[in-house]
């Protein structure tokens, strides 16, 4: 389904976006976007990639009407699509099974990956496991600290985890490392990047293959309230479940908003707001807003869900933002929490904290809208893995 | 003519290779940056490559990530490289310098007060890892119209079509980076770069320079047989690193000058 004809044939979306890499890079990316456009338009690979999203993930993944939440804010009903019952617990999956599909028609036997929350670490190992690839993560030793859990479900999965211990020790730090690991080894390696960023065709390619959450929104929707909803909510880190339910909706009517992670507070200065609060710059193989200094350089990041700790975004949410088409807002750590906790308590559905400050915001809308109203929240994931983190805020230990 | 250009012509006469360090700016600190810029000359370098610290030094290994992880610490920026190539050139009129580093910090400063101030500081070159030809078109342009060398890397991948384009935007000279990998990594292909410089020059006349993996007089020597400038980087940051930073100059001085007796010999 193509909504509109960006990214161009170089992957700019407006002045965002490109192929901003070293040399040594160029030749994997133009392998990658040549054998990808083949893909793009081949039946046969559009239904490998949806048998597998039907018969190994468990799509589609259903709507589900919040009605004691939507009741408790007094206002737009709430609705919630649950990418948290795919296989492996998010939405992260959808792209790489499309990636690993394509790996393999490209012959490479080796996928590698970078993660912060582990949860794209986690879908690359699965999926390397499903179609008999090696398989190794890089993450940023600070993550492998935070998401211990994560990391040993890589590990019963095939993968090999390989802590980064340069710069910040984040996902920015574990990107860069994989960066340099494809460079070293492109011949028989495929990168599998799991967010709408990095050079192109990343950014599209990633988008595509999450446009199918949208894409069954726009049906699930006419089906369970007779019409589209007055907005689309999702969390932003990198932006890739943000993007997959933007997508098909973007030549609607319907609002998209976008839910950056405020961490401290915008003016505390520990966020991971690249829109909100950072400007345009290159990184990672793409223009877009980042989170820098005065010198340029990538500063580090906060937020209580490692998912969203990430300096950058993708550069098309770069470029909805400037055109206007998409709006972004950025919710607290203690926003999300409070979200979290409600939608345990009231509708015995555990989020991930990414997915938090989706349900953060949504709730915040809903308060002000009249009750015939309708929100769409994208639930991109599941919060066992989270259970550390807000025991801890609690108090508690294990 | 360019400084760069002027060197290149002269060595030409007389039948010698260009030596290029690359060192990082601010490491191990900033005040010993242009001691080691002078001392880089009295070893033998004929052009100098000063990094510019970014935080997420994409192509670069862990040697050259760690010493601009030292630089970072000292909060050394773009601002304060080029403050360090103005200081340089007011002893060092003749040696050509060449920064290198990311698209980010350049971007925050301005591509035109960039281009600006490193042209009054002195320098004559720039090499933007991150800019490959088709999304600089602009800052090449605008580069040379201030009189600074756009220097862009080739790689043993890069195709012919690639080759052309780099060798339209770019000038002063081509940086063929010898090895598939990032800065610093083991192994250097011989047979890979005699057999790629010949098809590059058949789309040039610019000079050609060889770096990543050279890390001795030897293979330095035998780059140079095919090359007209070897590179050398990560193996010098080695140098540098291995004890107290007060004797760094006397370090980089008897690293660098076996090798360029072995240019020379």
């Amino acid at each position: 389904m193509r909504m509109y004809d960006l990214p161009d044939e170089r992957g700019h979306f407006g002045p965002y976006g490109g192929v901003f890499v070293a040399e040594t890079l160029s030749q994997a990316l133009e392998e990658l976007r040549a054998a990808y456009a083949v893909a793009r338009n081949d039946p046969q690979f559009e239904a490998e990639f949806r048998y597998e999203l039907k018969h190994y993930v468990g799509r589609p993944s259903p709507i589900y009407h919040a009605k004691r939440l939507s009741e408790r804010c007094g206002g737009a009903q709430i609705y919630i699509k649950r990418e948290d019952l795919n296989h492996t617990g998010a939405h992260k999956i959808n792209n790489t099974i499309g990636q690993a599909l394509l790996a393999r028609r490209m012959g490479k036997p080796r996928v590698i990956a970078e993660t912060g929350a582990g949860m794209h670490g986690v879908a690359t190992a699965t999926v390397a496991a499903r179609y008999g690839m090696q398989c190794v993560v890089y993450m940023g030793s600070e993550d492998v600290k935070r998401q211990a859990q994560n990391v040993y479900r890589m590990k019963l999965l095939g993968a090999s985890v390989v802590p980064v211990e340069s710069g910040s020790r984040t996902l920015k730090d574990a990107l860069n490392e994989a960066m340099r690991d494809w460079v070293t080894n492109v011949e028989r390696t495929f990168y599998i990047i799991g967010t709408v960023a990095g050079p192109h065709p990343y950014p599209m390619m990633v988008r595509d293959f999450q446009a199918v959450i949208g894409e069954e929104c726009l049906v699930q929707m006419q089906e369970q309230a007779a019409r589209q909803p007055d907005a689309v909510i999702a969390c932003v880190g990198g932006g890739s479940n943000a993007m997959g339910i933007f997508y098909p909706y973007l030549k609607s009517a319907t609002r998209l908003v976008g839910v950056e992670a405020a961490g401290e507070g915008l003016a505390s200065g520990k966020h991971a707001a690249s829109l909100c609060a950072g400007r345009p710059g290159v990184l990672h193989g793409n223009r877009t807003y980042l989170l820098q200094d005065a010198n340029g350089q990538i500063t580090e990041t906060h937020s209580i869900s490692a998912g969203l700790d990430y300096p950058g975004v993708g550069p098309e949410h770069a470029w909805l933002k400037d055109s206007g088409r998409a709006e972004y807002v950025a919710v607290t750590d203690e926003e999300a929490l409070a979200a979290f906790h409600e939608l345990c308590r009231h509708e015995g559905i555990i989020p991930a904290l990414e997915s938090a400050h989706a349900v953060a915001q949504a709730m915040k809308m809903a308060r002000g809208m009249a009750k015939d109203a309708i929100l769409l929240v994208n639930l991109s994931g599941r919060g066992d893995k989270d259970m550390h983190t807000v025991a801890e805020r609690s108090g508690l230990k294990f | 003519m360019s400084r760069i250009a002027e060197r290149f012509a002269s060595l030409r006469k007389s039948a010698r290779k260009a030596l290029i360090p690359y060192i990082t700016a601010g490491d191990p600190s900033p005040q010993m940056t242009v001691p080691l810029l002078h001392a880089l000359v009295e070893a033998g370098a004929d052009i100098i490559e000063l990094g510019v610290p970014f935080s997420d030094p994409m192509a670069d290994g862990p040697v050259i990530q760690r010493s601009g992880e030292r630089a970072l610490k000292h909060g050394v920026g773009l601002k304060d490289v080029l403050g360090m190539g103005r200081e340089f050139r007011t002893r060092d009129g003749a040696t050509p310098l060449v920064l290198m580093g990311y698209a980010n910090p350049i971007e925050a400063m301005g591509t035109r007060v960039f281009l600006d101030r490193a042209r009054s500081a002195g320098v004559d070159g720039v090499i933007v890892v991150d800019y490959p030809p088709e999304e600089c078109t602009e800052f090449a342009a605008l580069a040379k119209e201030a009189g600074i060398d756009p220097i862009f890397l080739l790689a043993p991948t890069s195709t012919e079509k690639r080759i052309d384009e780099v060798a339209r935007c770019g000038s002063g000279y081509l940086y063929y980076v010898s090895l598939r990998g990032v800065t610093g990594a083991a192994h250097l292909d011989l047979s890979e770069v005699s057999k790629k410089i010949p098809q590059i020059r058949a789309a040039t006349r610019l000079p050609i320079g060889v770096g990543f993996g050279i890390r001795d007089a030897e293979s330095a020597r035998r780059v140079a047989e095919t090359a007209d400038a070897v590179v050398i980087g990560s193996r010098l940051i080695q140098e540098i690193e291995a004890g107290a930073p007060a004797d760094a100059v006397a370090r980089v001085k008897s690293f660098l000058r076996p090798i360029r007796k072995a240019l020379d010999s």
